[in-house]
């Protein structure tokens, strides 16, 4: 070898290069949960969606899974998780284990995934121990009080007031789009409580109860049938000053460590890989005059087509999981991961009510209700419908394009222009 | 498990790269295409002087005794810079199929050659090319006759290693007699393609693989990665391009790059390429450790490649305005190069189609 390997550029033995097999430890882990998961697959609910208060049978699953540490995993004993160290590899082997079976994995909450976190993080201990026990068990579920009707993009524009009186904060004003709030027990609010500050230092984080006196929830039915939003309105609702986090002005603070967490929810790999495999399924039984879609090419190949984008984005969390393990940012590879997710989710699931066709199209979803299962069909057009909503919500498209041009990219942020129409600055 | 490139890696990419950042400006790239067949000896030379044409030829047989992966890196750094060089199929498939289908003594004489950059092999699928063009030679008495269309890296080759339907390939000498290799002007300058053809030429036979239709597969795949990787390398290039000339032009008064119309653009493009990364590592690994998941994986990355290149060599010339509508820039070099990686070796519905037989999902043939 000239050059090269004069300079020590290169080994003088060939290295295996990357090592995609698990070490000891690992694969002792992956046994582990396989075991776990063939003793107890009867006790799994056959959904733990997003989108329904848990029943009982959710609960008892929540609860085996915090006992064994494959849900709550890194949350430490004293507030009821199992108290791990973080570990990105351990998680993914769970997740990915729990996928391949087919079996529930922990509930995905808004408060297991976002304000868990945001308490470990800048919570007092005092507030850590009232509530991160029942939330990891599912028993507390929680809203998110965050977007108004002028604040959606613009988050930080949040005008719903709060007014300390004495010991507590009087809150009035609106939420919009709150996911969960006709049953969550519990809310996390962004609130302004310091009019006089510039608009990112005027916001507050309060923590109170659904069932304080004053607040309204209305429903918002969506296009997928099912009212999984609501508006909330607080009319002189009362919060003891002690339920805020971090302090007066600090609320965009916490709210960007909530929000980091929620985008980290949107991207897992294993998710797509096993729509890939259930869309096949779906290709493999359905007929269009009596052939098979699967032996159809033009269908076939937009399967193919999808499956190449999901192994991409496959890989690339492989890639992410090792820089995270060191602790390297991934920079530009970790903005991308929400965009990319969701629009690749929406194209799958358009996929899917695709091969459905017309027969299809009889579109008959269950309320809310404990236990409503859809027919399969309904199902995939409620998801398509359910995926666009991930597009628009937690940080649009367009706002993640934003994030990554700027972010990512160095390119200029948009210049400031002069408030138009109603929205107050 | 560990996701990603070792240190040696990265230096091996490191070196490449400043090497061709200092050599390959702008203006000598133009003036390499201009007239000629395009392919520069001088930086041929250059390349195995820097190691490589023995990157993947054995330590025994003087090479550096690397895998694919290492070369995906460097394809990606050639593609980078659209280096007028001929690797994917003299560097890279050559020496991969010497290795698998010669003989002990063939090895012995061929791949130290290779190695030091003497011999220059093209490598002609005469059957399942995947691509369009004529393909079809027959073997008779040990003389080849026959012709195959549109052979990668030929130019400047010294032999053309033909890999035959029957699973076994024939090497004949480009100089020998009975053997024409004609370069014909290309879409893409820095890399012309050649049609070869042969009338009862003299060949050497190599038929040692045990298993030649995976053999075979296996050539055709490295090949098709190191096309998806040099894809990755160039439209990584003209997104840089595009978000850097983004920062210079001005129009009503600010940096076109501050108009959300062209960073959506630039942000759109980049979430297609990032993740293009992995899976083009994770195909290339494959192929050194993970045989039975290499054809699946290669045929994935040469086709998404092709799609996502596609997406990033439309939009990133779009961004560049008029300018990018001209010869000026040069940026037409790095379209044409993703253009020619995406239809060399089968385009991206020929991949995407092995990909379904590859998993049983084709009737007739699972």
């Amino acid at each position: 070898m000239p050059i090269l390997a004069e300079r020590g550029f290169l080994p003088s033995q060939p290295e295996t290069g990357m090592d995609l097999s698990y070490s000891e430890k690992y694969r002792a882990l992956q046994q582990e949960v396989r075991a776990f998961i063939s003793a107890n697959r009867a006790a799994s609910p056959s959904a733990v969606g997003v989108r329904r208060k848990p029943d009982a049978k959710i609960l008892a699953w929540q609860r085996l899974l915090v006992e064994n540490g494959y849900a709550a995993r890194t949350i430490p004993k004293t507030y009821g998780g199992f108290g791990a160290e973080p570990d990105v590899m351990e998680a993914a082997i769970i997740a990915e284990e729990f996928s391949r079976a087919g079996v529930a994995s922990g509930i995905m909450s808004q408060g297991i995934s976002m304000l868990v976190p945001t308490l470990l993080e800048v919570g007092t201990e005092e507030q850590r121990t009232r509530w991160i026990r029942p939330t990891i068990l599912g028993e507390t579920i929680w809203c998110q009080g965050y977007s108004e009707p002028g604040a959606g993009s613009d988050l930080a524009n949040v005008q719903t007031k709060a007014v300390l009186d004495g010991n507590v904060f009087v809150v009035n004003g609106q939420k919009i789009w709150t996911s969960s709030a006709h049953y969550a027990d519990w809310m996390f609010l962004l609130c302004r409580t310091e009019p006089d500050r510039p608009k990112h230092q005027g916001l507050s984080y309060l923590l109170l109860s659904m069932k304080t006196p004053g607040i309204e929830v209305r429903p918002l039915k969506t296009m997928t049938g099912k009212s999984t939003f609501n508006e909330v309105f607080f009319t002189d609702v009362r919060v003891p000053a002690h339920q805020i986090v971090m302090g007066r002005g600090d609320g965009w603070t916490v709210a960007n460590i909530t929000l980091k967490h929620e985008r980290m929810m949107l991207g897992d790999a294993n998710k797509f890989i096993h729509r890939v495999h259930r869309i096949r399924e779906l290709m493999e039984t359905t007929r269009i005059d009596g052939e098979r879609l699967i032996d159809k090419p033009e269908w076939r190949d937009r399967l193919v087509r999808l499956q190449g984008e999901v192994m991409a984005s496959k890989y690339h969390q492989m890639r992410l999981l090792t820089q995270a393990a060191k602790g390297d940012d991934a920079g530009l590879g970790r903005l991308v991961v929400k965009l990319y997710g969701t629009e690749m989710g929406y194209r799958l699931s358009g996929l899917a009510v695709d091969v459905y066709g017309a027969a299809g199209l009889a579109f008959d979803p269950h309320d809310d209700s404990e236990g409503g299962q859809d027919d399969a069909a309904t199902a995939w057009h409620a998801d398509h419908m359910y995926d666009l909503g991930l597009i628009i919500g937690g940080g649009s498209s367009q706002i993640q394009k934003n994030i990554i041009s700027e972010r990512g990219l160095g390119m200029p942020r948009e210049p400031k222009t002069a408030a138009t129409g109603t929205t107050k600055g | 498990m560990e996701f990603a490139l070792t240190d040696e890696q990265r230096l091996l990419d490191d070196s490449l790269r400043g090497y061709l950042s200092r050599e390959l400006t702008l203006d000598t790239l133009k003036a390499t295409v201009k007239d000629g067949p395009g392919l520069s000896d001088s930086h041929w030379g250059a390349l195995a002087e820097l190691g490589l044409t023995g990157l993947i030829v054995p330590e025994e047989y003087g090479g550096s005794g690397l895998g694919v992966l290492d070369a995906a890196v460097a394809a990606e750094a050639l593609g980078y810079h659209a280096a007028p060089v001929a690797f994917a199929g003299p560097c890279v498939m050559a020496p991969l199929a010497v290795q698998s289908m010669a003989d002990a003594g063939q090895k012995a004489d061929w791949l130290p050659r290779m190695a030091a950059g003497e011999m220059r092999v093209a490598v002609a699928f005469a059957a399942d090319t995947g691509q369009t063009g004529v393909a079809n030679v027959s073997l008779d008495d040990g003389k080849l006759t026959g012709r195959v269309d549109s052979v990668l890296d030929a130019a400047g080759a010294t032999h053309v290693l033909v890999i035959l339907p029957d699973g076994r390939a024939a090497l004949a000498e480009v100089s020998g007699k009975g053997v024409t290799c004609a370069l014909k002007p290309t879409l893409d300058r820095t890399r012309p393609l050649a049609d070869v053809s042969f009338a009862g030429a003299s060949v050497a036979i190599l038929d040692a693989s045990n298993d030649p239709a995976a053999t075979v597969q296996g050539v055709r795949n490295a090949g098709r990665v190191m096309l998806a990787a040099d894809t990755l390398g160039a439209a990584q290039a003209m997104l840089d391009k595009a978000v850097a000339y983004a920062m210079e032009r001005v129009q009503f008064g600010r940096v076109v790059a501050s108009f959300q119309a062209v960073k959506h653009m630039a942000a759109e493009m980049a979430t297609e390429l990032e993740p293009c990364r992995a899976l083009v590592w994770f195909a290339a690994h494959a192929h050194d450790a993970i045989p039975e998941e290499a054809h699946l994986a290669a045929c994935h990355a040469k086709a998404h490649l092709a799609e996502v290149g596609r997406h990033v060599q439309t939009k990133a010339t779009e961004m560049h305005g008029g300018m990018g509508f001209t010869e000026l820039m040069g940026l037409e070099l790095w379209f044409k190069r993703i253009s020619l990686d995406r239809h060399v070796l089968g385009g991206p519905e020929r991949c995407r189609h092995e990909a379904a037989v590859a998993q049983g999902w084709v009737k007739s043939q699972a």
